[in-house]
């Protein structure tokens, strides 16, 4: 038994506490937008936000997270509101078949938290996610367009 | 007439009008992010003359087409054939539904349907001008015997195809909402995971269930077939674990002393010509003119296994009672989901269905339907149970149907002028549809094994040489091969063209004047290699420590080129600065995807070259998950640049053929910037890498 807080909601999971964060959320909370991809922290699909700071959830706990704040993409709109970086994700058209994007959008969401405008460099250095589609070019485009949003 | 599921009139299989003037547009082809589930709703709205604002799309059930006589045609999507072998009857059944949309507006206002025309969904009779939607005459439309014949527009007329309009699934991808076979829920269902013999062809002996049946949520522990178990539980992280708990004892046969050297060895000696082979293009006497040549060079090249690792693991979820066999999941080919249902349940069509949902990738793999037999086989054994099947990462890795092995020995001769008189082409390896389509072989031949260097059709070679010889001797390793982005174009394209620049070479040639002095019968194989030589300056000085590659061929009915600016350090990484790719395919329906699909297939390309190459090793595939199979990121992402040069007449496809060029056009910039001619991939095995 764990108290999970997720996009604000405390849910209480009947789960181990060493089960992955992912599929807590998925099978016990009940959110999908957060992906399974390779379950050992190297894809990226299933990155959300603790504290704000983006981790992948393949990789931790949930004992590790009890108590802490949890965002899932399901999460990022506030108030209905979409997140700056979902609007420019929408305006260049950037997701493909978007089982990465997810991630992707929650990865760069907690980049432009801590850097508001991040060089080609700063992107390539921080946004490690994989993208079989290969949307790259309209992902660095529209992290561009979020930074100058 | 027929009713959709919500009440509203169908005016055709294609078209479904509601009351609000919503068009919902019929998809028989599957959406794995290629972008064609917009390009086909394109082509119908085009020809339907509706208002694209209003368009939404569905998928029929396979079961629904079969049961109307295949009323949506062909559900597959492989062979980048989604728009170009549908789009002939889609276009024509939003013609024909626009035609009986202004039948019934006219025969209300009882006139002749000819004073009347139609724009972005509003009838307008021109004389009188009274005007109406197609949401209030659709009833009456639905009704009406359709026309015998319909005229399409001409592509130049297009106002809605050939733009390049956003794609219609985005917003849902952006939020986490849009729901892929791995988020089907249903009430009351468990969940699966499953483990076949890591050596294919093998069997299970035995297992220990008593050792896990006490796990938490733990339900239920069963043989799948003869090679794999299951572990059906309340959560999947529940079945996972107690799967990889469970003792199994596998009968791995003969196929366990397969290894990846003991393939190379028998593949090699294919290459020898006093073996036996197919014949798949000639002209001349490429093995006399080689003979009596002044010059000759010569080159064997290999390209390994590859997995298509979709960033969604399979997965299927099935209801199966006796009266009823329900399958959700992403497929590439819903119809071939159904007869796998069909079979894997033993009921008639009428009692088995298929609902697709976006795919988490394809690129070949979800052609196939082994994951929706197992899941089938699992919930016939829990009849009234909804049971999710979702492989894990390191399953998905180890029970791919790889990119096949091939091996080539390319020979090339010249006379005393440095004309190329002869080149002889010999592949050694695998036959994807010997083991995926049998009847497909032609007498034993396997002309898919051509792509790229046929003599002609949808994937012609591009040069004309006096003396011509490409042939297959055919070996077909335990390994399952099956159709990976691209498929034969991958590696034919990398032997052709990095040995074209080997040939220029010897010859003293520019790669690009050598290959143009062979082109001369292929006008539009060499449109599109002029085309990228252009826009990246061939001829031109580069950017200091920048050098140059280029490479052509065809494939799935499109011409496809490709020019690269890399740089090298230290010998061995590599920066792909930008690479300029161009293509013909006949007509353009969407270009931000045509551009999205260019540079996606250098990104699955590009990764195959530098980190891909599944292995073999006691008879199973080595590689288990993204950290020994990895994938390009973002910093490894060149400039990609797309000229589009549709010359029209035909269609081509899209999804695949830039894949091609990719690979052939980074290798020649390699040899440009360091003499090193690579022949052996993955790259990573020659300790080179990305910058």
């Amino acid at each position: 038994m764990a108290n999970l807080k997720v996009n604000g909601k405390t849910t209480t999971v009947d789960v181990e506490d060493d089960t992955p964060l992912l599929w807590a959320i998925r099978e016990n909370v009940g959110l999908t937008g957060t992906k399974y991809g390779c379950g050992i922290a190297q894809c990226g699909a299933c990155t959300v936000h603790v504290d704000g700071v983006a981790m992948r959830s393949c990789g931790v706990t949930v004992g590790e997270v009890a108590g802490k704040d949890i965002t899932t993409i399901e999460g990022l709109a506030a108030g209905g509101v979409m997140h700056k970086v979902q609007l420019a994700w929408i305006a260049s058209d950037v997701p493909q078949c978007g089982y990465c994007q997810s991630g992707m959008i929650m990865a760069v969401a907690a980049l432009l938290k801590e850097n508001p405008k991040p060089s080609d460099d700063d992107i390539n250095d921080a946004i490690t996610n994989i993208c079989r589609c290969g949307t790259f070019q309209q992902v660095r485009e529209a992290i561009h367009a979020a930074a100058n949003a | 007439m027929v009713r959709a599921a919500d009440g509203a009139p169908e005016v055709n299989a294609w078209v479904v009008i509601r009351p609000d003037d919503t068009v919902v547009i019929r998809i028989a082809r599957s959406e794995m992010g290629q972008g064609t589930l917009t390009g086909l709703a394109q082509l119908v709205a085009e020809e339907l003359e509706c208002d694209w604002s209003k368009v939404t799309t569905e998928y029929p059930t396979p079961g629904q087409s079969v049961a109307r006589k295949r009323a949506w045609g062909d559900f597959s999507t492989g062979g980048s054939r989604g728009i170009r072998t549908s789009q002939d009857y889609v276009r024509k059944g939003g013609a024909t539904a626009r035609e009986m949309l202004i039948q019934a507006a006219a025969n209300e206002w009882k006139v002749p349907a000819t004073e009347c025309k139609v724009s972005n969904g509003v009838i307008t009779h021109t004389a009188s001008g009274k005007t109406t939607t197609y949401g209030k005459v659709a009833e009456a439309a639905a009704k009406l015997e359709p026309p015998a014949d319909v005229k399409l527009k001409d592509p130049k007329d297009w106002t809605i195809a050939g733009k390049g309009l956003k794609r219609l699934d985005t917003v849902d991808k952006t939020t986490g909402k849009m729901i892929y076979g791995i988020d089907v829920k249903l009430p009351g269902m468990l969940n699966a995971a499953i483990k076949d013999c890591p050596v294919f062809g093998g069997k299970v002996k035995s297992f220990d269930e008593a050792k896990i049946s006490g796990m938490k949520g733990v339900k239920k522990v069963m043989p799948v077939g003869d090679s794999a178990v299951a572990v059906v539980a309340d959560t999947w992280w529940h079945a996972k674990t107690a799967l990889d708990a469970l003792p199994i004892v596998w009968d791995e046969g003969d196929n366990a002393k397969v290894s990846s050297e003991t393939i190379a060895k028998w593949l090699a000696e294919g290459l020898d010509n006093a073996q036996p082979a197919y014949v798949g293009n000639q002209n001349g006497d490429a093995k006399a003119a080689i003979a009596s040549a002044a010059k000759k060079v010569e080159a064997v090249y290999s390209y390994p296994y590859q997995n298509h690792a979709t960033m969604e693991p399979m997965n299927a979820t099935v209801l199966y009672t006796p009266d009823k066999c329900e399958v959700w999941c992403g497929t590439q080919n819903g119809e071939a989901a159904f007869a796998a249902a069909l079979e894997a349940s033993g009921l008639p069509a009428e009692k088995v269905d298929v609902h697709k949902l976006m795919l988490g990738g394809g690129f070949g793999r979800r052609g196939m339907t082994d994951y929706v037999r197992q899941a089938v086989a699992i919930a016939k054994q829990m009849p009234g149970t909804p049971v999710k099947l979702l492989w894990s990462r390191e399953e998905d890795m180890q029970h791919g149907k790889y990119h096949p092995v091939t091996q080539c020995k390319l020979t090339g001769a010249f006379d005393a002028d440095n004309n190329l008189v002869a080149l002889h082409y010999r592949l050694s390896g695998q036959s994807i549809l010997f083991s995926v389509r049998p009847e497909a072989l032609q007498n034993g031949m396997d002309p898919a094994a051509f792509q790229g260097v046929a003599q002609s059709g949808e994937a012609a070679i591009g040069y004309s040489v006096p003396n011509l010889l490409v042939e297959h001797s055919m070996r077909n390793p335990h390994v399952p091969p099956g159709f990976w982005r691209g498929v034969n174009v991958n590696h034919n394209a990398i032997y052709m063209e990095c040995f074209m620049d080997e040939l220029a070479l010897a010859a003293g040639q520019d790669p690009l004047e050598f290959r143009r002095k062979l082109m001369g019968k292929h006008p539009k194989h060499l449109a599109v290699l002029n085309a990228v030589a252009e826009k990246i300056g061939w001829g031109t000085p580069a950017p200091q420590g920048v050098y140059r590659g280029i490479a052509q061929v065809m494939g799935y009915g499109s011409y496809v080129a490709g020019a690269a600016e890399i740089s090298v350090t230290d010998g061995s990484k590599i920066k792909v600065h930008r690479i300029v790719a161009s293509t013909d395919p006949g007509y353009v329906v969407n270009p931000a995807q045509v551009e999205r699909q260019i540079a996606g297939s250098f990104v699955y390309g590009l990764s195959a070259l530098f980190y891909g190459g599944c292995t073999v090793k006691d008879g199973r595939i080595e590689q288990t998950n993204f950290d020994t199979y990895n994938s390009m990121r973002i910093n490894e992402m060149p400039k990609v640049e797309a000229v589009m040069v549709p010359s029209g007449g035909f269609w081509g496809g899209v999804g695949e053929p830039t894949i091609g060029v990719a690979a052939p056009a980074v290798l020649n910039a390699y040899f440009a910037a360091t003499g090193k001619r690579i022949r052996s991939f993955p790259l990573r095995n020659q300790n080179i890498s990305f910058a």
